[in-house]
């Protein structure tokens, strides 16, 4: 499945040169590794953060800075992971000390507060320079996110299967139990947190890549935490097609409205994300499995047990 | 520079004071509800635009309006405990906070985004007749709006305190929070509760719009900046007194305001987060203590 995925997008990128929807394209896929990359934290190691736009916007910022200050690109987007690697295993050792919701208040604040301090600091627009607009395309761009986001899911996917994504999840479902069978909580959590990180600093250097203006500041807007939740959300926590399904969803989704205002977007997709938290926590490849029975694949089928199993036993009061 | 050292330290009491009134709020409906309503600053802002609107089309006073506006955020917030948070209140209190959590912040996307649809991305601000004047203490400056927010902020938390703690229907408040099921057993009924303290964390959410909107200023997307201040301030002082949170508060714009003097007010929000980690630090678990204790 995943590879069919993979080849209809490269085959797509090499057909149509529509600026449209290469930029919908583009759009799709730093968002599905994006998502994935918050999948990783929040789906695997359970540690649902709210402050994942300020290791995107973090990416994005040494990015620019290096590509813009003369650096070669590739060179840049490693710096900009290793620094945020770095950052995000400094910050992490205290944020994932509290637990539960008390982790997610920790990363909203860090979020906001870095998304602030920005502002405050680099008020000026950010563009690229007259010579690199005039031969600006696509293609490039293109590629670069779809590379990112073939380089982040099947990331995920072997996580997942590993023993390192195993204990990951042994430490979410319990981690007094995880613990006393000799996973390290914090080690795990830790690990989950500064590989999200890196990945998201992936994706936020290929959108410093590919936008030709921005505020500095934009890349770390609590927008693209929501949105990066949203869609793992629509898809399925957890699970690594969800946030590949989510996406998908999404995009369609504005695409679909794109003759109403961003607004009006924003406000649909709020209210449809309020819904699945209340009414459909699995997503749709819960829904899937609850209309139909069966499965939609086997990676889904086995990720769901896991999940499932656990959330009912605690949702019921 | 001994003048501009004690301007920021007033400067940072002043603005103190609105971090504690925004902060009740939350305080009030997490102790009671355990739910966790990072759109608090989304109805602080649609409470200063209320207060905006009745000045500039009616010429109502922002004072004279205030309890108005406190009415409607009290509907407005009797609304969304029926249409979103009843149903998270069902689950256990984990459960509950993560949901509510999550459902916040959805609710922070959706509520920006209508004002900016309705009210326009503008930066808006009333200017009334006294809104410029100021007392002087020596060389420092007292800018009488801000400091009528503060003496707001305190009253607000006195009455509060007092509704809490020496009126039956605080005891049935109180009750609640300790423990929703015997408070049930006995009479109480906690669903009318539940909506009665959200629908007064949303008014207390209006009183603070106001203030900001006089003192400071109101755009679509001011929310979140509070809402972290508030989330700081609630858990420097924890959820046992109001007159605590106040003063907590005061203490954060203090430390902000004297911050900003040696590193810049541009990185205030960083002197937040840090004084969040240290808080958080020593007090890693349950660190919003016990509820009216």
């Amino acid at each position: 499945m995943w590879l069919s995925i993979l080849g209809v997008a490269v085959a797509l990128g090499v057909v149509t040169d529509d600026q449209r929807i290469m930029t919908i394209a583009i759009q799709t896929y730093i968002l599905a590794a994006l998502a994935s990359s918050w999948n990783i934290l929040g789906g695997f190691a359970g540690q649902i953060s709210l402050g994942h736009a300020a290791f995107f916007g973090l990416g994005a910022l040494v990015t620019r800075e290096m590509w813009l200050g003369g650096q070669p690109f590739p060179l840049s987007t490693l710096a900009a992971m290793v620094v945020t690697a770095v950052v995000a295993a400094i910050v992490g050792v205290p944020m994932l000390r509290f637990r539960d919701a008390y982790f997610s208040i920790g990363t909203l604040a860090l979020g906001v507060a870095v998304f602030l301090t920005i502002g405050n600091v680099r008020p000026g627009i950010s563009s690229l320079p007259v010579d690199a607009l005039r031969e600006y395309e696509f293609t490039g761009p293109y590629f670069l996110a779809l590379g990112v986001m073939a380089f982040t899911v099947p990331v995920s996917m072997w996580l997942k299967q590993g023993k390192l994504g195993l204990g990951m999840m042994a430490v979410r479902d319990d981690e007094e139990v995880a613990g006393a069978s000799g996973v390290s909580p914090l080690r795990h959590k830790l690990m989950a947190f500064v590989i999200s990180a890196a990945l998201a600093a992936l994706a936020g250097s290929v959108f410093a890549y590919f936008s030709i203006s921005y505020y500095p500041s934009f890349p770390f807007s609590v927008v693209w935490t929501f949105e990066a939740i949203l869609v793992v959300f629509i898809g399925g926590i957890g699970t690594t097609v969800g946030p590949l399904i989510g996406s998908a969803f999404f995009i369609v989704g504005r695409y679909a409205l794109a003759s109403n205002t961003e607004e009006f977007q924003v406000v649909l997709f709020g209210l449809l994300f309020i819904i699945v938290v209340l009414l459909l926590p699995g997503g749709l490849v819960e829904g899937w499995q609850r209309i139909f029975g069966g499965s939609a694949s086997d990676v889904v089928t086995r990720a769901m047990e896991t999940k499932t199993g656990e959330t009912k036993g605690k949702e019921l009061v | 520079m001994t003048q501009l050292i004690l301007q920021s330290a007033v400067s940072g009491l002043l603005v103190g004071g609105m971090y504690g009134l925004v902060a009740l709020g939350l305080a009030l409906a997490f102790g009671v509800l355990k739910v966790l309503n990072v759109a608090h600053g989304e109805l602080l802002m649609l409470g200063g635009y209320a207060t905006f609107f009745a000045f500039n089309s009616w010429g109502v006073d922002p004072f004279v309006a205030m309890p108005f506006v406190f009415i409607l955020l009290f509907l407005f917030g009797v609304g969304l405990y029926q249409l979103l948070f009843r149903f998270v209140t069902r689950f256990d209190v984990e459960t509950r906070i993560k949901n509510s959590l999550l459902i916040s912040f959805g609710l922070v996307l959706v509520l920006q985004a209508l004002a900016v649809r309705l009210f326009t991305a503008d930066e808006r601000t009333i200017s009334t007749s006294y809104s410029s004047e100021a007392f002087t203490i020596g060389l420092i400056r007292v800018p009488i709006v801000r400091l009528a927010g503060l003496v707001v902020a305190v009253i607000a938390a006195l009455i509060l305190e007092w509704l809490l703690t020496r009126t039956r229907f605080g005891n049935a408040i109180r009750a609640t929070a300790e423990d929703w099921t015997r408070a049930a057993l006995t009479g109480i009924d906690e669903r009318r509760i539940y909506m009665i303290a959200f629908a007064i964390s949303a008014g207390l959410a209006a009183l603070a719009g106001t203030l900001i909107t006089l003192g400071y200023s109101v755009s679509p997307s001011i929310g979140l900046g509070w809402t972290l201040k508030a989330l700081i301030v609630v858990v420097l002082a924890g959820l046992g007194s109001m007159r605590g949170i106040v003063v907590a508060g005061m203490f954060l714009g203090l430390t902000e305001g004297l911050a900003s003097v040696w590193i810049g007010g541009e990185y205030r929000e960083v002197v937040a987060l840090i004084v969040f980690l240290i808080v958080l630090s020593f007090r890693p678990q349950g660190f919003f203590g016990r509820a009216y204790a």
